[in-house]
């Protein structure tokens, strides 16, 4: 890898940092990710994988390292953009895993820092960087799924609190998370889109249930939830009622950047060519032409989308806009870790359709990416606002 | 290396692009077709880009240039792109400057950079003999004879040959014909006996000639760079170029984009913009998409070769085998949502198709460069 080139600030911050991984980070963690089965997830009932696992999120967080950027005040880091890039360039260099995978850090954190009263900020923001209390998202239900503003999960106010009927589905590790963040339709009367409000509320409050649905994976990562008669404290309302939709489309722009960005199949990016080393011979793929080229599109793609990242963020942090281009990154990113989970299985021939145990997990990544394109906004739905929002075409007749 | 531009790039963008609107826009590439111009661009446009420091964009100061950089020279070949001006911007101040900044003795250097700055010399690089690009196969043989050497063979897609002051010619000086040692640059005068140059008008309007020569005398003094080794440096000539001409790809595809958001949001049919219609937002949001990724690698392989990376011939690739792919989408999915309109002559959207075309086949099509990137990266 390329040694950075940094103003003196930002060196003696590297050097720092490097030292601290140096002598922070188990070896253990030192590893890339075989899976989703080695991520850390955190939470109430979470059972560490390992001392290695525990040691590395509680020292972590202690720096405020799992959410570099967010304030000390609020658990993090208080770490500048620049700062940030050079402990993720760091933690990379040695291949540390992240010490926490959480949809708090990714979603409602932001969320809650923009949004969110100062009592919200203080009482549920520590505890996501610790990794101590794990979130769901309560969005999609039977009836809303893109069109996710016609949704109609109810919360009626009575007295200090909110009555909360209906249901949730597809809703990610609910049956496993402590607390849901929620939308909520709070005014019937309203026109949809203004008739939403963004609830917390405890997964063990009376009234909620889950019931898990099983992927095409063999995985049970999502559920159905029922909501009956849940009573909330209107305290946990974030913002103000009817405002929802603003803050939940706010938060779908950092869920779609986390799954853009993601390499589900916890791998580096040049191991194409290796995997290709390793079922055809060396030089073995220039035997099969088309695959090859298909290789080869790929890694161009993938390359250029890096790059693309990359680009996006320097002009973030140049001040410039990128909003509605999270929609681009998400269609992008997630367009490409499907096909190159389709080139990975052409690779793997026959012995990627192993199905049990670690001879499973090449079939079973390639099928959970085929989710990438859906969960989120699906790719035609982004497709749909970067040609409303960004090419300002006219709304379809 | 940030992959945004900095204050001074962005203004030579804006001034870059201002100029070229206003005097080498698309209307004047119809001009200089349509009255079979004979030297195929306007040199009055030439000489005002030299004004404007363009043509000097990689001269050094002390010769006369502006030596603003890669970044620029690629800025300013977006900005030709958006135009689609015609200009011996390519040949000249990237390629031959390129080639003689690098490689020229001082005297070659003191003779010909200064002129290239002020646009007063054109110059042109005979590399190619074959179809399809192949740098390092060169069957053109350049024999001792004298104090000097007797050169013949045959050259195609020779820019700007048919008006150039001088060439700069690859020829073999020993080794087989697709041996990477052994090749030789010379400067060769084209009015020299036996150097017979035919132009020939391109799908693009542009011009590139086929060159015959038949035991040109050349001088010791005329070799540029190392005898026996001047493929390192044709690559690296090269390599700008490419880089150059992803840029401009970039600047050509971006500009058939907003002419063809344009004629989405303004086209009626069935009682609505045809922008309304999904099938056509979904095409254009995806192209939208293909153009980020376009401009990641063009910027990224300019600020490569502007700090001399190790790396920067693998972003050249990757920026021409990428853009090469955007440009032809961009320009072809133009003339289709364009319908009629997009295949009449009166519409500029065939101009950027066809400049597509030829800006995608020069020097390497995306096919050719896929297949260096793949070697980069151990495939
Ligand atoms: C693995 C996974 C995890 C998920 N996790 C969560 C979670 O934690 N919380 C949560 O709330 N939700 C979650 N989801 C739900 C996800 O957000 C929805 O599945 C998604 O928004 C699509 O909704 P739908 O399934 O109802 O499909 P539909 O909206 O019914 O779409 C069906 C098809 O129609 C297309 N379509 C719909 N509308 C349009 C249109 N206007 N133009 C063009 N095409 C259109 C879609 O693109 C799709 O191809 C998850 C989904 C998956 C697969």
């Amino acid at each position: 890898m390329e040694e950075p080139v940094d103003d003196a600030g930002l060196a003696a911050f590297r050097a720092e940092v490097r030292a601290w991984l140096a002598a922070n980070c188990p070896d253990e963690m030192r590893a890339p990710l075989r899976g989703d089965q080695d991520l850390c997830w955190g939470g109430r009932r979470w059972v560490f994988a390992s001392d290695a696992q525990r040691i590395w999120l509680e020292r972590m967080a202690a720096r405020g390292w799992t959410v570099p950027e967010w304030p000390k005040a609020y658990g993090g880091g208080g770490l500048s953009r620049a700062e940030a890039g050079v402990l993720a360039a760091e933690m990379r260099r040695i291949r540390a895993r992240p010490p926490l995978s959480s949809f708090g850090i990714w979603m409602l954190g932001p969320a809650l820092l923009k949004y969110g009263s100062e009592a919200q900020k203080r009482a549920h923001l520590p505890p996501i960087a610790r990794g101590e209390i794990r979130w769901c998202q309560g969005y999609s239900e039977p009836g809303a799924g893109s069109d996710l503003a016609s949704l109609r999960t109810s919360a009626v106010l009575e007295g200090d609190h909110y009555v909360v009927n209906g249901s949730k589905v597809w809703t990610s590790y609910a049956d496993k998370a402590d607390w849901i963040f929620c939308l909520v339709r709070t005014d019937p009367a309203a026109p949809k889109h203004q008739g939403i409000s963004f609830l917390l509320f405890d997964m063990e409050s009376e009234g909620v249930s889950t019931s898990p649905i099983q992927l095409i994976s063999g995985a049970s990562p999502f559920c159905q939830t029922f909501f009956d008669n849940v009573r909330v404290p209107r305290e946990n309302l974030v913002g103000a009622p009817g405002q929802g939709w603003e803050i939940a489309k706010y938060l779908l722009t950092h869920e779609r950047e986390m799954i853009g960005g993601m390499d589900f199949s916890g791998e580096g990016r040049d191991s194409l060519a290796q995997l290709a080393k390793k079922a055809l011979g060396e030089g073995g793929l220039r035997a099969e032409p088309l695959l090859c080229a298909r290789v080869v599109a790929h890694e161009i793609d993938a390359i250029a989308f890096g790059l693309t990242m990359e680009r996006v963020k320097d002009e973030a942090r140049a001040g410039e806009g990128v909003g509605a281009l999270s929609s681009m990154l998400k269609y992008v990113g997630t367009e490409l870790n499907k096909q190159r989970n389709e080139i990975r299985m052409s690779l793997g021939g026959t012995d990627a359709l192993g199905w049990e145990g670690r001879e499973g997990d090449q079939a079973r990544a390639w099928l959970r990416s085929r989710a990438n394109s859906i969960e989120g906004g699906t790719s035609e739905i982004q497709l749909n606002i970067i040609a409303r929002q960004v090419l300002r075409l006219p709304a379809a007749g | 290396m940030a992959l945004v531009l900095t204050e001074e790039q962005r203004m030579i963008r804006s001034s870059a692009e201002g100029f070229l609107a206003a005097h080498g826009p698309v209307s004047q590439l119809r001009h200089l077709r349509d009255s079979r111009d004979p030297t195929g661009f306007s040199t009055g446009l030439w000489r005002g880009m030299a004004e404007m420091g363009f043509a000097g964009v990689l001269v050094p100061k002390a010769h006369g240039g502006t030596a603003l950089g890669m970044v620029a020279a690629g800025l300013v070949s977006e900005a030709i792109g958006r135009n689609l001006t015609l200009s011996p911007f390519l040949g000249t101040a990237v390629l031959a400057a390129t080639l003689v900044g690098r490689g020229g003795s001082a005297e070659q250097q003191k003779a010909l950079l200064p002129p290239i700055a002020a646009g007063t010399a054109i110059l042109a690089l005979a590399c190619d003999e074959a179809p399809r690009h192949a740098p390092a196969h060169i069957a053109t043989r350049a024999e001792p004879s004298g104090n000097g050497f007797r050169i013949s063979g045959a050259k195609t897609h020779v820019l700007d040959g048919h008006v150039a002051d001088r060439l700069i010619v690859a020829a073999r000086t020993r080794g087989c014909d697709c041996d990477p040692d052994g090749i030789t640059l010379f400067l060769v005068d084209p009015k020299a006996p036996g150097v017979e140059v035919r132009r020939r008008p391109m799908v693009d309007s542009r011009n590139a000639a086929e060159l015959r020569l038949e035991g040109v005398q050349v001088d010791g003094a005329d070799v540029i760079g190392e005898l026996h080794a001047g493929l390192p440096l044709l690559e690296a000539a090269l390599d700008a170029a490419r880089a150059c001409l992803a840029a401009e790809m970039l600047g050509a595809a971006a500009r058939s984009f907003e002419i063809t958001l344009d004629y989405l949001q303004t086209r009626e049919q069935f009682g609505r913009p045809i922008g309304s219609f999904q099938a056509l937002q979904h095409r254009a949001a995806h192209l939208f998409c293909e153009l980020e990724l376009a401009r990641s690698v063009v910027i990224r392989a300019l600020r490569a070769l502007e700090a001399g990376e190790d790396r920067a011939p693998f972003y050249a690739s990757l920026a021409k085998a990428k853009t090469g792919e955007v440009a032809r989408l961009a320009t072809s999915e133009g003339v289709q949502m364009l319908g009629g309109i997009g295949m009449t002559d009166d519409h500029d959207m065939g101009f950027f198709l066809k400049r597509a075309r030829a800006a995608g086949e020069t020097f390497g099509d995306s096919a050719f460069h896929g297949a260096r990137v793949a070697q980069f990266l151990n495939i």
